[in-house]
């Protein structure tokens, strides 16, 4: 136990606050006599997570460590690491609001489904819309490919289907999503860098 | 740096704590300037001429660093005779075609001796098709390969000789006055003079000056060549390669460094290989050799190692040496395949499927509108994020949507939404703005049908193979043929029903590469063979998983290491944090002073030693010469610290790789209401333009009565309360509080002149778009004085949607799309503007509002004029100067 | 004239409260002359202590849109905008110093005054002062309020009846009744900073203080606090930033010093901080006293009375 925990007093077993008060020396009621059992017991989350894991804030480019602390396989607290050489563990206001990121209530959880000439959204099951979408890039493959172009040069491509993203992303996720549409012959692979 | 990077400004605070002088260059000012010593308001779009002003004061009071810059840069090469610089030629530099808007660089060229004839071939050879090199970004040999330079150049020491880079470079900014920064930039003569003394004073042997960008630098069409400014005086104060010196970009986006590394472009493959050019590429030998620079100094000479590795990485057992390892299986590039021309082939209905990944260029990206009738004119669209972003509802509710432009019943796009699995719910590295390489781990599954991309993009991979499986189509035989099988963990009954997630440290094992008998993680790039026997993904990210372990999920605490901090994540190349690091020492190794003492030779054990891993090799001498005829890792000398450059020198001349000329020049913005007051030649003559009745630029100020319609400069950034186009702010309770609305700032002048109130509504209106805000007057932006005018900016955030807990107009909307020559980036820090007080009109009034300013301004039909208004006598001369007449391919003449 | 439990004057409130072997006394300095503004202190804050939102709107007093401390809102980050001063003309131009805001030069030929950014821009982050003397502790009629061993002035959510005595009690106007929203289960319950007691049970700093990016908010031992704050404005003065001033540290102020206190860059009401506050039950003693006297006086008549009666 540390010197500042042992330093907080146990709640009196007497009952009455104004006897409690006299006999803790808190003649005037404000400090130890009127602490409540829930007060005495309050621990912080960080020391009540059943791990921590180490993370990076996932905002801007400056790579800020985080610890992020978990309990009942929910997160509870996201923080900066104070061991870290590059954010001492300080984080900017975007970086410290990334539980409310991560947990927010907002976030989607389903696939959304928009039919063509829809006017609204339908909820559709993860490996149909996985299924959906394979389907859709071998077609679109097809009816794009380009053995050679207009000038006869050998190019062995799609140009019917492009992409854009990444800078937020791992590099293991940009690694394979480079490789698998290099092989499918997808050139209109773009990201933030370019913007 | 306070405003979008507040932690990494920290070490500011302490270093100003510790005494350094902080000087803020910005139009506005900003959280950072309330800290800054001093404040300099520029105009947006005048860098170039504020730090040319600054080389032009170095070099004229001869304040270099000299012997830093005689050994160190390329300051004693000496140029071909021929060249000739902007000052003789109305502001374009030898070399100039005016057809295709693009040099000739031959006679840019160092001056040749007689061994140097092969290599002069291949430079010309090189040089010939700069059209080419625009359109696919390839310029700079694909960003970041050395020049193909002569180990060897003719050098003058002395830096006497009047073609030497020195001299050239004294010449070329001598008209750079502290008068005329002033006239153009709007800084006043002293305080630009005390940023002249500041910088100066602390710099050389004792002193090291940092220059920090944000990356709002590169979103100009001179946005290279800002960075080549920057550069140059960094090189000339000896501040590169040092602690305490270089520049450092802080880039915006968690692992934008690592998207660029391993990137998902279209120019480039992992490592900064180029990505196969159906023209210059046709076998493996000839792509290896356009990487590879015969002839010439550096690491860029195992490029043979790197793509082989990358193609065994990818295509396993089928890539042999018989094949060429599947060369063939390569995708060819012809041209200008970026984003914003994959837009306007959208909005064409050349595209069928989009894939947005983390990305909401609803917002995001310049010319919001072009943005959405593109993906509005898709047969399907798949959008993966975190929350219902504006870049997935754009059927529905977008501003387009209330113009009429999109109706819902007849726009076809089929759209799938997948939730995204955030941060702490998947593992992987992040590459942060200093090249490191950080491990997460995973701390959560995520929420209901949320995924990794790894997960997606694997099983989306299996899926298309199963659906190929038996195909005997050639065209199929890279995906079938693909090193696809990754293991899989996770969640078990996932995992039994085959949808696993594949394993992050699987891939990054590949990345680092390994030994393909045994398994044996490689150590390093330089186990990289060329014969087959190793694999790996990306060479520089080689040795992240050496001796097997995970060097990236280092995490020794700070407390227990040096103030360099090596064994805290991974940077690449091989741990070094500081690049080109051979600098901090003096010519014979020692460091240049006690103070700044970094790396150095140890004469006892006779290698590199310091706080750093030595940016150079660790046994190779000062004293070392090279032995003629040598080329490559052999030839780089004891002296040469820029072991990736053609030549072993930092770049203060860059005889080649650059679209729009070998120095920076000071050319106004595409959109600016002033005539460049250096020259004819008003803005960058090879800019990149898609000249379309749906990409109208505002006009330029040579038609004085339509500059009239647009009379204000604007500008944007980020607020520190959200992040860039709002997808991770304006659904977050806490962020969107803190800044719940659009607004525009504006002076207490252009208040009082548009009649403007303070918390009233004001639209702001270009030839694209117009949107509202509320509008903040401020004593924050000043007007500022310019070529004995008045000019009034006016600066704007740009997180707002439709979407979100807080909602508003997009900034973005206003831009148009003209683009760097160099890297294709487009110009969207400035532009011109009208300021309107009052809500703008909606509905399909609001077109017709547009319109009617376009119609005015006379560029409603997309044509802003020409791009080339040096005098036709300077246009002549400037072609002379050809060679040799080039070949350039109709292809290449489209779309400049 | 201070003793125990005296309700002003200097005092160490922990063992005034009762607690033997006390840890020394917590609190904040906040450092105004390098807070960025960034506001990651009302973020880490919200976050730990699971405050609500506040307010979507946009306010116009530059780039606050907190409004001001509230149950919502335990920090706050002001933003003034505000002519700068010129150093005086007399003083030497130095080699480079550190003075803290950006330097203004000499108007040049050519350039017209309106180019001249003759301008500052101050942020602070308020917060719970933690008085010594704390009006709503004092006036708190439950014990809800109560004084931690740390010196800290904390609510209780579990015993605060929401009465409102102490809302009225503050003299820098920080504590408050949550409003809403709606569904929120301390709604109608006083709030207020609690210095993160929790975290500082287990040798934690306060959210804010963990989080803040440049050290404008530090956290620890009061008398230490105290001591590098006042170093910390002598060495502003040595560099010429004559404004640095502190507000809070003086035991002998109208609430006896705050826990939490502030190095300023101008007069405590350009930030919107009372200027001499005065612990709004400091009276209350003298006022007992008298009340007593005349209690007593009262006795002394009605025994005289009876007194009177007796033949």
């Amino acid at each position: 136990m540390t010197t500042e925990k042992a330093a907080r007093t146990k709640r009196s077993l007497l009952p009455w606050p104004v006897l409690r008060q006299l006999a803790d020396g808190d003649v005037l009621g404000r400090g130890r006599s009127v602490r409540s059992k829930r007060t005495d017991e309050l621990e912080p989350r960080t020391a009540t997570a059943d791990r921590v894991a180490h993370s990076v804030c996932p905002y801007c480019a400056v790579g800020c460590a985080q610890k992020v602390f978990v309990k009942d396989d929910k997160v509870v607290q996201i923080e900066g690491n104070p061991e870290s050489p590059v954010n001492r563990g300080r984080l900017c206001p975007k970086g410290s609001a990334s539980k409310n990121l991560v947990t927010s209530d907002l976030r989607q959880t389903t696939v959304r489904y928009r039919a063509p000439y829809a006017t609204e959204w339908t909820d559709l099951d993860l490996h149909t819309a996985m299924d959906m979408v394979a389907d859709r890039v071998v077609r679109s493959r097809r009816e794009s490919w380009q053995d050679i172009d207009e000038q006869g040069r050998k190019v062995r491509r799609t140009m019917g289907i492009a992409s854009l993203g990444g800078a937020t992303l791992d590099n293991e996720e940009n690694y394979l999503i480079k490789k698998l549409f290099t092989a499918m012959g997808a050139i209109q692979i773009e990201n933030q860098a370019r913007i | 740096m306070a405003e979008a990077h507040p932690v990494g400004f920290q070490w500011v605070v302490e270093a100003k704590k510790r005494g350094a002088r902080i000087i803020h260059v910005d139009p506005r000012f900003t959280r950072t300037s309330a800290l800054a010593h001093q404040h300099v308001p520029i105009r947006v779009g005048s860098d170039i001429a504020f730090l040319g002003g600054i080389i032009n004061h170095v070099l004229q009071n001869e304040l270099d660093f000299r012997e830093y810059v005689v050994n160190y840069t390329n300051a004693a090469n000496i140029i071909s005779d021929k060249f000739q610089d902007v000052d003789d030629l109305d502001g374009l530099f030898s070399g100039f075609d005016a057809e295709t808007r693009t040099y000739d660089p031959t006679s840019w060229q160092f001056a040749q001796e007689d061994q140097q004839g092969d290599l002069g071939r291949a430079q010309a050879d090189d040089a010939g098709d700069t059209a080419a090199q625009r359109n696919t970004a390839s310029g700079l040999q694909n960003e970041s390969h050395g020049m193909q330079v002569g180990s060897r150049p003719p050098r003058d020491e002395t830096l006497q000789h009047p073609m030497c880079v020195y001299q050239v470079l004294k010449r070329h900014y001598a008209r750079y006055t502290p008068e005329v920064v002033e006239q153009i930039c709007g800084v006043s003569q002293e305080d630009f003079l005390e940023v002249c003394r500041a910088w100066t004073e602390n710099s050389g042997r004792e002193r090291t000056t940092a220059l920090v960008y944000s990356v709002g630098w590169t979103q100009h069409s001179v946005g290279v060549q800002y960075i080549r400014a920057g550069s140059i005086l960094q090189l000339l104060t000896g501040n590169m390669g040092r602690p305490g010196g270089g520049i450092m970009a802080l880039r915006g986006h968690a692992s934008i460094q690592g998207s660029t590394d391993i990137p998902t472009l279209f120019n480039i493959l992992p490592g900064y290989l180029p990505m196969p050019n159906a023209e210059k590429h046709q076998t493996l030998t000839d792509w290896i050799d356009s990487v590879r620079n015969p002839g010439s100094k550096g690491f860029w000479a195992n490029a043979g190692a790197y793509g082989i590795n990358l193609l065994k990485a990818y295509w396993g057992d089928a890539a042999t040496p018989e094949n060429d390892f599947c060369f063939d299986y390569m995708p060819r590039i012809t041209g200008d395949h970026g984003t914003y021309r994959t837009v306007l082939d959208m909005i064409d209905g050349k595209v069928q499927g989009y894939f947005l990944l983390g990305q909401n260029p609803a917002v995001g990206s310049a010319h919001g509108r072009a943005q959405r009738l593109g993906m509005a004119n898709l047969d399907w669209l798949v959008v993966r994020d975190l929350f219902e972003i504006e870049s997935a509802t754009f059927w529905k509710d977008s501003p387009e949507v209330a113009t009429g432009e999109i109706v819902p019943e007849e726009c076809r796009t089929e759209v799938f939404l997948f939730p995204a699995a955030s941060h702490v719910e998947k593992e992987g590295t992040f590459t942060q703005t200093q090249r490191m390489l950080q491990w997460r781990e995973k701390a959560v599954e995520p929420p209901g049908d949320a995924r990794s991309e790894l997960w997606f993009f694997y099983h989306l991979g299996r899926l298309v193979r199963e659906r190929l499986a038996g195909s005997d189509d050639e065209r199929d035989r890279p995906l079938l043929d693909l090193a696809w099988d990754y293991p899989v963990h996770g969640n078990p009954e996932e995992v039994a029903g085959g949808w696993g997630e594949p394993s992050a440290e699987a891939v990054l094992k590949e990345i680092n590469g390994y030994e393909v008998a045994t398994g044996r993680p490689l150590s390093g790039f330089l186990e990289m063979k060329d014969d087959g026997s190793t694999l790996g993904g990306c060479w520089i990210y080689s040795g992240v998983y050496a001796d097997g372990v995970n060097q990236a999920a280092r995490r020794r605490s700070r407390h227990d290491q040096s103030f360099v901090a090596p064994e805290w994540g991974w940077a690449w190349p091989m741990n070094r944090r500081i690049l080109y690091n051979r600098a901090s020492a003096d010519p014979e190794g020692r460091p240049w002073s006690e103070r700044k003492a970094y790396v150095w030779w140890d004469e006892d054990t006779q290698e590199w030693t310091g706080h750093d891993v030595p940016d150079f090799e660790k046994t190779k001498p000062p004293s070392y010469r090279a032995p003629e005829g040598s080329d490559g890792v052999a030839a780089i000398e004891g002296i040469d610290p820029f072991i990736m450059q053609g030549d072993g020198k930092g770049a203060l001349y860059a005889p080649q790789g650059l679209i729009d000329g070998p120095l920076p020049t000071h050319y106004e913005p595409v959109e600016s209401p002033f005539r460049n007051l250096l020259h004819g030649q008003q803005g960058n003559p090879t800019r990149k333009e898609y000249r379309r009745a749906d990409n109208p630029m505002n006009p330029d100020p040579r038609e004085t009565a339509a500059a009239d319609v647009f009379p204000y400069v604007f500008t944007t950034s980020r607020l520190t309360e959200h992040h860039t186009a709002g997808g991770m702010s304006r659904y977050v309770e806490h962020l969107a509080e803190l800044q719940p609305e659009m607004f525009v700032e504006v002076s207490p002048a252009l208040a009082a002149e548009r009649g403007l109130e303070h918390m009233g509504w004001c639209h702001v209106v270009t030839a694209r778009s117009a949107i509202e805000g509320r509008v903040m007057v401020t004593e924050r932006l000043r007007p500022l004085r310019v070529e004995g005018r008045t000019v009034h900016q006016v600066w704007m955030p740009y997180h707002w949607g439709q979407g979100g807990l807080v909602s508003g107009d997009s900034a973005n909307d206003l831009f148009g799309i003209s683009l760097d020559p160099n890297v294709l980036i487009q110009e969207s820090k400035v532009g011109t503007c009208d300021v309107r007080p009052g809500r703008r009109p909606t509905g399909p009034a609001l077109r017709e509002y547009v319109e009617g300013y376009a119609r005015r301004a006379g560029v409603a039909d997309g044509d802003q004029g020409p791009v080339v208004t040096a005098s036709a006598a300077a246009q002549q001369e400037s072609a002379a100067g050809q060679d040799a007449a080039q070949q350039h391919s109709p292809q290449q003449r489209e779309d400049q | 004239m201070t003793g125990p439990n005296s309700l002003f004057g200097p005092l160490d409130p922990a063992p005034d409260a009762g607690y033997v072997d006390a840890p020394k006394r917590k609190g904040f300095f906040t450092d105004t002359s390098v807070c960025i503004g960034c506001k990651a202190c009302e973020v880490a804050c919200k976050e730990w202590n699971d405050v609500p939102e506040n307010l979507y709107q946009m306010l116009g007093t530059s780039y606050d849109n907190s409004h001001s401390l509230n149950a919502n809102q335990w920090r706050h980050v002001a933003f003034i905008e505000r002519p700068g001063t010129t150093p005086a003309p007399d003083q030497p131009a130095a080699a480079p110093v550190d003075i803290g805001m950006p330097t203004v030069g000499a108007a040049p030929s050519g350039v017209p005054d309106e180019a001249k950014p003759d301008f500052q821009w101050l942020m602070s982050s308020d917060v719970c002062k933690h008085c010594t003397h704390a009006a709503c502790l004092d006036v708190c009629p439950t014990g809800s309020l109560f004084r931690s061993e740390f010196g800290t002035v904390v609510v209780q959510d579990d015993i605060c009846n929401g009465c409102g005595y102490c809302v009225a009690a503050c003299p820098y106007g920080v504590i408050d009744r949550r409003k809403g929203p709606e569904g929120d289960s301390r709604v109608g319950i006083a709030q207020k900073c609690t210095l993160c007691y929790d975290r500082l049970t287990d040798n934690q700093r306060p959210a804010c203080a963990q989080a803040c990016p440049t050290e404008s908010i530090q956290y620890g031992d009061v008398d230490e606090l105290r001591e590098r704050a006042s170093e910390r404005v002598a060495t502003l003065h040595e560099q010429g930033v004559m404004d640095a001033r502190l507000y809070g540290n003086d035991p002998e102020d109208g609430v006896g010093g705050t826990g939490a206190f502030f190095l300023l860059l101008d007069e405590p009401e350009v930030y919107g901080l009372p200027p001499d506050p005065v612990v709004t039950t400091k009276d209350l003693p003298r006022m007992y006293q008298r009340a007593g006297l005349a209690a007593a006086a009262m006795l002394a008549g009605v025994a005289v009375s009876f007194l009177g009666r007796r033949p």
